[in-house]
């Protein structure tokens, strides 16, 4: 769709010729409205023929100002607002939010919230995944079936989430110094079923993919990301270690009790879109060996800290950076408290953003259709990006 | 860690002066002021000497602070850098300009990290500071045609208030502005 | 026609029914949404249309990716100020008849992100809306309700007269103004056609101001 809302931007065309024998560089703006469900972005491409020669990511569409509302409001009531952030894994920003938080205060969590934590931080990454994975194959043309077979299993895991928190997707249950409500009757036992079916799930889509030559042939060597690039230009999450760079944040920081399970980091080696699928493929492998981990060392006690003031929430004066390893890379929020019960300043560090930094460069020299698929493995959503 | 980084700055990087902020937070992340002549050196030297190697610029963040007594308010640029090599971190940089007004410009550290291209394009945004050295600096998420820089503590939003529902405090008091003004 | 009749009639195997209702029946169950998804609330719109919440058994068989060929705009999700033209534009590049279904707190009137400079407080500030769904997100069996309300909507349209679509009246409008982007908001704020203000000045002193959009 030609965008009319914005002059063609005379610059784009500065210093480049057309190759191959054609006069003309074609330029594009691919959204912000097109069929590949990320949301409204917009991609302006200069094309020569079919091949990318240059590319500009405009966004901006869904910026629905939540750092501004955020300083009006009081800390609490900023935790709905970060469930539709990253509106697909909404329980791990509320971790990010509540750690910072809780950073900023020096507020202890007990054992019994941080094992629930990490149950519903896991059972959030394996969400994500599965539906990245399926919105992939959508737009590689597969369309629909991989996808339907992915929302299946999401929707298994949802049910657990509306009879824990109350809602499938905004879920609202991190506080600061624990967890909301305690877990409801049986809601053990469905996790620990939903869990033991979860691998028949992944040998299916396995079969399904891993080793289809259509896959295979659209996948491999496309959209590669080096690792110097990808270290300089603050790439986190399942796109780093695609590339080969061992840093996940629940080993480097050890946030929560992250230290006591026993957990590997599957690594890529060519950084091109079939090491970021395989990537996220073996990290759900990973999550179930948490969650089985966590099911069976779950201990009873008090899930809020006693100290914790839930009216009346004046921290310090100070600042704090808070982050976690959220299913799409390095979620931070950068809190400045100022002794009121309002932020000064709530700042959230999106990892979809920085993410975007390099598509231009992973997406120079490949074909329209392979830039579609690039895109789909960084990853991205809309209202983390826009905020 | 935060006094051997100034001292190792101050001998390495002549003419740069750091100053530490404390943070009274029990988070205990405090942080390094620099100013705007040597910081892009001071940035360098971070991210290439042997022992720091922070080579990881995670997080840019814009701050207003609005004019008090002391002094005439600023705008201020907070980086949060880590090091993927040493698993170290954060160290907190900060950049201040001199006033909210007019002297806005910053030195860009875009050409040190690149993480920081988008980050600063929104702080120019939002904020109205100057990136000097910037590659591409220009409006990320409004429309170009936008004119003003929202999220200064000083900005009036557009008054839309015709329909309100459940209109309370300041909200009900902008509602009636438009009862009075357009009666049936 | 008698109710009884019809029924014993068609025991027999004669169908009768009139004009208008095969028009509305043809009309209402097959229905094609156009994949508009902003926000949030498009994640539980993909989540409707999948396996178990299917909706391509009330008529949305296929979500069409162009406006030219899709009957209904879901319009699931904030509208910002910076999207706001490009919604219009597409809602003026579908065919009649077209319909609106307003998903979510965000698109009725700017949902929770209301006190934004970016957010437009509703999308019925520039297009008409056909059914509004509160929620954020609203479930998936709330989507559907919402589209069944539509068909009995589209059930209860009459050739003639006063109640006809409007893509029989020559004179009902189908385009509506594209709002462009000013120095500090959009202009016009809103289409004074389709977004009226009644203001009751007694109710408003007791604390509340009415409103109504078309």
């Amino acid at each position: 769709m030609i965008s009319m809302t914005t002059p063609p931007n005379q610059e784009m065309h500065e210093g480049l010729v057309a190759d191959g024998g054609q006069d003309e560089l074609l330029e594009i703006a691919l959204g912000p409205h097109h069929p590949s469900t990320h949301g409204v972005f917009r991609m302006d491409v200069v094309l020569d023929g079919e091949r990318v020669v240059k590319l500009k990511p405009v966004f901006g569409y869904l910026h629905r100002n939540h750092e501004k509302i955020a300083e009006s409001a009081s800390y609490l009531a900023s935790m709905p607002y970060t469930d539709r952030l990253d509106y697909i894994c909404s329980l791990t920003n509320n971790w990010a939010y509540a750690l910072a938080v809780e950073k900023l205060a020096g507020l202890q969590v007990p054992e019994r919230a941080e094992y629930i934590r990490v149950i519903t931080a896991e059972l959030t990454r394996l969400v994500n995944h599965t539906a990245t994975i399926g919105f992939l194959t959508q737009e590689m043309g597969a369309s629909g079936t991989p996808l339907m077979y992915a929302f299946r299993e999401r929707e298994k895991i949802l049910d657990l989430f509306e009879s824990l928190t109350g809602s499938r997707m905004m879920c609202n249950y991190m506080r600061f110094g624990g967890c909301r409500v305690e877990l409801p009757a049986g809601w053990l036992e469905q996790t620990k079923k939903v869990v033991k079916d979860f691998p028949r799930f992944l040998d299916e889509y396995e079969q399904l993919l891993t080793g289809n030559e259509i896959f295979m042939a659209r996948a491999q060597g496309v959209g590669v990301l080096k690792k110097d690039l990808a270290i300089n230009a603050g790439i986190t999450g399942p796109m780093l270690r695609a590339s080969g760079v061992n840093y996940d944040i629940r080993k480097v920081d050890k946030y929560g009790i992250y230290d006591r399970f026993d957990f590997k980091i599957p690594l890529g080696e060519h950084g091109d879109v079939y090491d970021r699928y395989m990537v996220r493929m073996l990290e759900m492998r990973e999550s179930l060996k948490i969650l089985n981990q966590a099911l069976r060392d779950l201990p009873q006690g008090p899930i809020m800290d006693p100290k914790a003031k839930i009216r009346g929430f004046r921290p310090k004066p100070g600042e704090s950076y808070g982050r976690i390893e959220a299913p799409k890379g390095e979620l931070g929020f950068y809190l400045i408290s100022d002794g009121s019960p309002n932020p000064f300043r709530y700042r959230v560090r999106p990892p979809s953003l920085i993410n975007l930094t390099v598509l231009e460069d992973m997406c120079r020299g490949y074909s329209i259709a392979d830039t579609i698929v690039i895109f789909g493995t960084v990853d991205i959503v809309l209202g983390e990006v826009d905020r | 860690m935060l006094e051997e980084i100034k001292v190792r700055l101050e001998t390495s990087v002549p003419g740069c002066s750091p100053e530490i902020i404390l943070n009274g937070s029990p988070s205990g992340q405090h942080s390094l002021l620099l100013d705007s002549a040597h910081a892009v050196e001071a940035a360098t030297f971070l991210r290439d000497d042997a022992e720091l190697r922070l080579d990881y610029c995670s997080n840019v963040t814009g701050v207003d602070w609005l004019p008090t007594e002391t002094s005439p308010g600023y705008l201020e640029a907070v980086f949060h850098l880590y090091s993927m090599e040493k698993k170290h971190g954060p160290v907190v940089l900060r950049l201040r300009t001199e006033n909210r007004t007019d002297r806005v410009h910053l030195p860009s550290l875009t050409p040190v990290w690149r993480s920081a291209e988008f980050q600063e394009r929104e702080i120019f945004d939002l904020y109205g500071i100057i990136f000097d050295g910037h590659p591409d600096l220009r409006r990320i998420l409004m429309w170009d045609e936008f004119e003003d820089h929202p999220m200064r503590k000083d900005y009036v939003e557009p008054d839309d208030y015709e329909y309100e529902p459940t209109a309370h405090d300041d909200v009900l008091t902008k509602a009636k502005q438009h009862a009075i003004r357009q009666p049936q | 026609m008698d109710q009884k009749l019809r029924i014993e009639l068609s025991k027999q195997g004669i169908v009768t029914t009139t004009l208008e209702e095969l028009y509305n029946w043809g009309r209402k169950n097959s229905v094609w949404p156009m994949t508009f998804g902003l926000a949030c609330c498009a994640i539980e719109m993909i989540a409707t249309s999948m396996a178990r919440y299917d909706l391509a058994r009330f008529g949305a068989e296929v979500f069409r990716p162009s406006p030219r060929q899709a009957d209904l705009i879901i319009v699931s999700g904030t509208v910002t100020k910076k999207m706001a033209p490009q919604v219009v534009r597409l809602y003026n590049q579908m065919a009649e008849p077209k319909y609106v279904i307003a998903m979510g707190a965000c698109a009725i009137s700017g949902g929770p992100f209301k006190q934004g400079y970016n957010v437009l407080k509703g999308i019925d500030r520039y297009i008409p809306v056909d059914v509004h769904i509160p929620g954020c997100p609203p479930r998936p069996e709330a989507l559907i309700d919402a589209f069944m309300t539509l068909q009995r909507k589209i059930d209860e349209q009459t050739l003639r007269g006063e109640r006809r679509p409007r893509h029989l009246d020559p004179e009902a409008p189908s385009e509506f103004v594209v709002p462009r982007f000013g120095a500090h908001d959009l202009e016009p704020p809103n289409n004074p056609e389709l977004f009226h203000i009644l203001n009751n000045v007694d109710s408003c002193e007791a604390g509340e101001v009415d409103a109504r959009g078309d």
